[in-house]
């Protein structure tokens, strides 16, 4: 617990003339689940994507771990990608392979990491798969034949069955049905408690992060124009935009 | 434990044309260990306010907050979480749960934070609320559906699961009927004799009267009314 896990300072991404983000500096803590907010083109998803290595970055740095991740070869980053790091896409269908069955999905990434022994892969898929809440008999389903909610448990599930330290998430519950998205918050939260995982998780919705995030960072136009606890931020938000975004939410 | 020097608040709000409100000023105060000190006032004088800057739920302005010998003021995000965690217990007068999760769970959880495993923290949870008169059938259930009451005794269940060494109470026994007010009131005493630091606001008199060692009232802390 005594140094970050990432370490970001600086960060910068333009497209052209146009900022996509800048000046973003921040450390997460092992353990640490950080929320970032805004609106639609606020630079929150062009940020994930510049952290996840899915973009380079036009400035800053990047330390994972203690090392630098800009600077490292594009095999080594890739390799930890596949390892060490988790990435939940909003639409589940860009992080599954629709053409495969379930079970492969999950064990596919377990194979990407050395595991060879087919039983034990399959046992490992059968494991996750209840542990995500899908009955075991779906295993040999291809996800195409799931519903929203199913298929993005089925993408957590092959994302954290190799033990990952670090978990980005873009909209993760974008898109579900409330009552579906209750169970999901559930899963992950339980997850990142149980699995000690490090988070970083991009929405729109501030209810998500009140109920998943330690931390908030929030967005406009490219830069991060406050951050804190979560509640802190949330209950006595000292920015203009911050207040705006607070006290724009609809009652229930 | 708890210690408050010289603190100060004020919002403003931006989109208001810069609206500045003083909330509070210069409010001091102390709690020891095994003490509980009650904070009176008047509606807005500033109890809640001041409650939440304890918690780091409002930032506060200018002063020192001290928990446990932790500052609280300028403190970092995670240490504040940390304290949350280890430290500092807080009875809210709202439950705010994730819908679905059931009541042992949500009791559970202080102690599934810090690292007690499921089995054990089920164990107590259930204990705490088999002690509020929650019954049994209800522990499986989510608290959304429940009655104003009981979600107010899960909120208390889950502050006391864990021996907190301090503890923030925001009208615990509002809502409740004169048999879960006693278990309450005997909760409240028995982390005292454990030695706890409270702090709490009551608005049931005899309540305050038989639990609090020391009144403390915010009305001297509100700026532009103490003078």
């Amino acid at each position: 617990m005594s140094a970050p896990i990432l370490s970001v300072r600086g960060l910068e991404r333009r497209y052209g003339a146009r900022i996509g983000c800048t000046g973003v500096g921040f450390d997460l803590w092992p353990g640490e689940v950080l929320g970032m907010v805004g609106e639609s083109g606020s630079g929150k998803s062009t940020l994930l994507s510049c952290l996840a290595g899915h973009q380079r970055p036009d400035a800053g740095s990047v330390t994972y771990d203690g090392r630098d991740v800009l600077a490292m070869p594009e095999t080594e980053r890739r390799r930890l990608a596949r390892t060490e790091w988790a990435y939940v896409h909003q639409h589940a269908r860009e992080g599954l392979r629709m053409g495969v069955s379930a079970g492969a999905n999950v064990g596919e990434r377990l194979m990407a990491t050395g595991a060879r022994h087919y039983g034990r892969i399959r046992a490992q898929a059968i494991d996750w798969l209840d542990r995500v809440e899908i009955d075991e008999t779906r295993i040999d389903d291809r996800p195409t034949a799931f519903s929203g909610g199913m298929q993005q448990r089925l993408q957590i599930a092959r994302n954290l069955v190799t033990g990952p330290r670090l978990v980005f998430m873009d909209e993760p519950t974008g898109g579900l049905d409330v009552s579906v998205q209750a169970r999901l918050l559930d899963l992950l939260r339980g997850l990142v408690r149980d699995m000690g995982l490090s988070v970083i998780i991009v929405t729109h919705d501030l209810a998500v992060v009140r109920l998943l995030a330690d931390r908030l960072m929030v967005m406009k136009s490219g830069r991060v124009v406050e951050q804190g606890l979560t509640d802190q931020v949330l209950d006595d938000p000292q920015d203009a935009y911050t207040q705006l975004l607070v006290s724009s939410v609809l009652q229930v | 434990m708890i210690s408050v020097e010289n603190l100060s608040k004020s919002f403003t709000l931006h989109n208001q044309g810069g609206t500045v409100i003083p909330v509070m000023a210069g409010a001091s105060l102390h709690v020891g260990p095994g003490e509980c000190v009650g904070l009176v006032g008047q509606s807005g004088a500033g109890k809640s306010t001041l409650m939440r800057m304890i918690q780091g739920n409002y930032l506060a302005g200018a002063g020192s907050i001290r928990i446990a010998g932790t500052e609280l003021v300028g403190a970092e995000p995670r240490a504040i979480t940390r304290l949350r965690r280890e430290t500092l217990g807080h009875v809210s007068q709202f439950l705010r749960v994730l819908p679905r999760v059931p009541a042992v769970d949500v009791v559970a959880e202080p102690l599934r934070a810090l690292g007690s495993p499921e089995a054990e923290a089920r164990a107590r949870a259930e204990c705490m609320l088999w002690r509020l008169n929650i019954p049994r059938g209800l522990w499986s259930l989510s608290p959304t559906t429940f009655s104003g009451g009981e979600q107010q005794r899960v909120n208390i269940a889950r502050g006391f699961v864990h021996p907190f060494p301090c503890l923030l109470l925001d009208e615990p026994t509002a809502s409740l009927d004169a048999q879960n007010r006693e278990v309450v009131l005997t909760l409240i005493e028995e982390a005292k004799a454990r030695g706890a630091a409270i702090l709490g606001i009551f608005h049931d008199a005899p309540a305050r009267d038989r639990v609090c060692d020391r009144l403390v009232d915010v009305t001297a802390f509100t700026p532009g009314r103490a003078a």
